[in-house]
């Protein structure tokens, strides 16, 4: 069973990226390597504006499984792209043992 | 040479004198001593502003806050008059904490009927009477009436739920937050509920935290790898001025320009702002909502066509940011020690109606994050050597006025607390300048 709607196929290796909390999503940035955010990252961000077409059809509230599953992806792709596009490693440049919490996020 | 226009006086500073221009003292943010007269002059006298009416959407609505620095946990619930009311969070039979799940120290929320005791099943209302005791014939001539939960002062302003826990207190929020709070009265804060909340723990004073973000002195410099590098190198040479600042009592704010919702070269942002059209600053395209404009005129003072955003202080512990695309956030500062606090940082967007405004907005926020997270561990690193005391006073410069109003204030608080305790000056009451 395909994750994301099929016009989406070529993204279903990076389905682990489909994440529903900020928390999953940032500590899945911190445990991969450069070359694997940056493979995500190539394979996802040329994708961004038909993947964005494709969700706008509907209202955010109507939104399929496989659809959601697609817009997890796109949270992912703006949470790696500090590391690809700006920090050149995952964490936070002098950050170190620092850690932000979310308490609350969209449901959706 | 000055990109914006100062007052008549030459400075921002010395247009408020009573602010000087000498180097500060940070000994406020390294003594215990010190640290433990802030909690009774501060946090246990004045306003805190702990969250917002969406929080309590319907009789029975709660949550719990934990005010370490005012000595209490606190309450807060809609009654079935549909009144927000805060209360002291124990139970009147023998001390226990009234409203807590699993871990006593952490904050919870929810909805109910009634608060029940975990220890031996008194229940109280959504108004706070006492309105069942286990066993009651076992005690003696015991009047249910005079058991109520105790009250905390409790305002709503603007949506924003306060408490004060000094029952003494006669201030309203309105008037505490004087003409800063009067200019905001009418921004579409209810219309902006679509809420990202983060917090983190914080190994500095609390002022510190609200030192680095009342001031943009330092964003060209620890945030330069933000900005593709051209543009950073760009923006360290100019470095920062702000558009305005106003000091009105024991608050201030700064109005700041923001080039970059949406910047003039598009090629100065990265890859992923250009394309979701969103960065920082929030997404660039306005909601379409009533209220943004005009904006209530205590915002863009200046009255600024390249204004982004005003930030205000409210004392003690309360930022609110206000930015130009239309969102808000804000910063609460909660000190659990002379050198530790939990940081929390709130953003508040109108909901999104597809999912690339969703996606814009969750670009907005990880790169608050992103920021955040740099701006904390720097506050560690500074609150170590400032408690070396090696160096014990700090020159700040104009770009730094509300640093010198936040310190000053604090210290004014706490003296005169002392004073009304009829204690003298001691070396706790700390020099404003050297």
């Amino acid at each position: 069973m395909p994750v994301f709607p099929a016009e989406f196929a070529d993204l279903e290796e990076f389905a682990d990226w489909s994440l529903a909390t900020e928390a999953q999503r940032y500590a899945q940035r911190l445990s991969s390597s450069m070359a694997e955010l940056q493979a995500f990252y190539d394979a996802a961000f040329p994708r961004l504006e038909e993947i964005l077409a494709s969700l706008d059809r509907c209202e955010l509230k109507d939104l399929s499984e496989q659809s959601t599953r697609l817009l997890w992806l796109t949270y992912s792709l703006v949470n790696v792209s500090f590391p690809v596009e700006v920090w050149r490693q995952p964490r936070v440049p002098d950050s170190g043992a620092a850690a932000m919490d979310v308490v609350v996020e969209p449901a959706i | 040479m000055a990109h914006f226009e100062k007052p008549a006086e030459g400075s921002w500073t010395e247009h408020y004198p009573e602010l000087g221009t000498g180097p500060v003292s940070y000994e406020d943010s390294i003594s215990p001593e010190h640290y433990e007269l802030e909690r009774k002059a501060i946090f246990a006298k004045t306003w805190l502003n702990v969250g917002r009416v969406e929080q309590l959407p319907r009789a029975g609505s709660y949550f719990t806050r934990e005010l370490a620095a005012a000595g209490t946990s606190v309450v807060l619930v809609r009654g079935a008059d549909a009144q927000v009311r805060a209360f002291h969070n124990i139970c009147r039979h023998r001390g226990n904490k009234l409203v807590w799940n699993d871990y006593p120290r952490d904050e919870v929320s929810g909805t109910c009927r009634q608060f029940t005791c975990k220890y031996h099943g008194w229940r109280y209302d959504l108004q706070g009477e006492c309105t069942f005791v286990q066993q009651e014939p076992e005690f003696f001539d015991l009047d249910k009436t005079q058991y109520g939960l105790v009250p905390v002062q409790c305002e709503v302003w603007e949506g924003f739920v306060w408490v004060n826990v000094d029952p003494d207190n006669t201030v309203s929020v309105a008037d505490y937050l004087g003409p800063l709070g009067a200019g905001l009265v009418g921004y579409p804060f209810d219309k902006m509920t679509q809420v990202y909340k983060y917090r983190a723990q914080v190994g500095s004073n609390w002022k510190l935290f609200i030192d680095a973000f009342a001031e943009f002195y330092h964003a060209p410099v620890l945030h330069a790898r933000q900005a593709v590098a051209d543009e950073s190198r760009k923006l360290q040479g100019i470095g920062y001025e702000a558009l305005a600042y106003k000091v009105e009592g024991p608050h201030g704010m700064v109005s700041s320009w923001g080039g970059m919702a949406p910047p003039k070269d598009i090629n100065i942002v990265k890859p992923i702002e250009q394309k979701l059209r969103s960065g920082l600053f929030g997404p660039w395209d306005r909601p379409d909502i009533e209220g943004l404009d005009p904006l209530p005129p205590g915002l863009n003072p200046a009255g600024s066509r390249s204004w982004g955003i005003d930030s205000f202080v409210f004392f003690p512990n309360f930022m609110l940011l206000v930015w130009a695309p239309g969102w808000y956030l804000t910063y609460h500062y909660w000190p659990t020690s002379f050198h530790t606090h939990i940081f929390e940082g709130t953003l508040y967007f109108v909901p999104p109606q597809n999912a690339t405004e969703r996606v814009r907005q969750e670009l907005a926020a990880v790169t608050f994050k992103e920021y955040s997270l740099q701006d904390g561990n720097t506050l560690e690193a500074t609150q170590m050597m400032l408690e070396s005391r090696a160096v014990t006073t700090f020159p700040l410069n104009d770009q730094e006025i509300l640093l010198r109003q936040l310190h000053m204030t604090a210290r004014q608080y706490v003296d005169a607390y002392q004073n009304d305790l009829g204690i003298p000056f001691t070396p706790a009451s700390v020099p404003a300048v050297s």
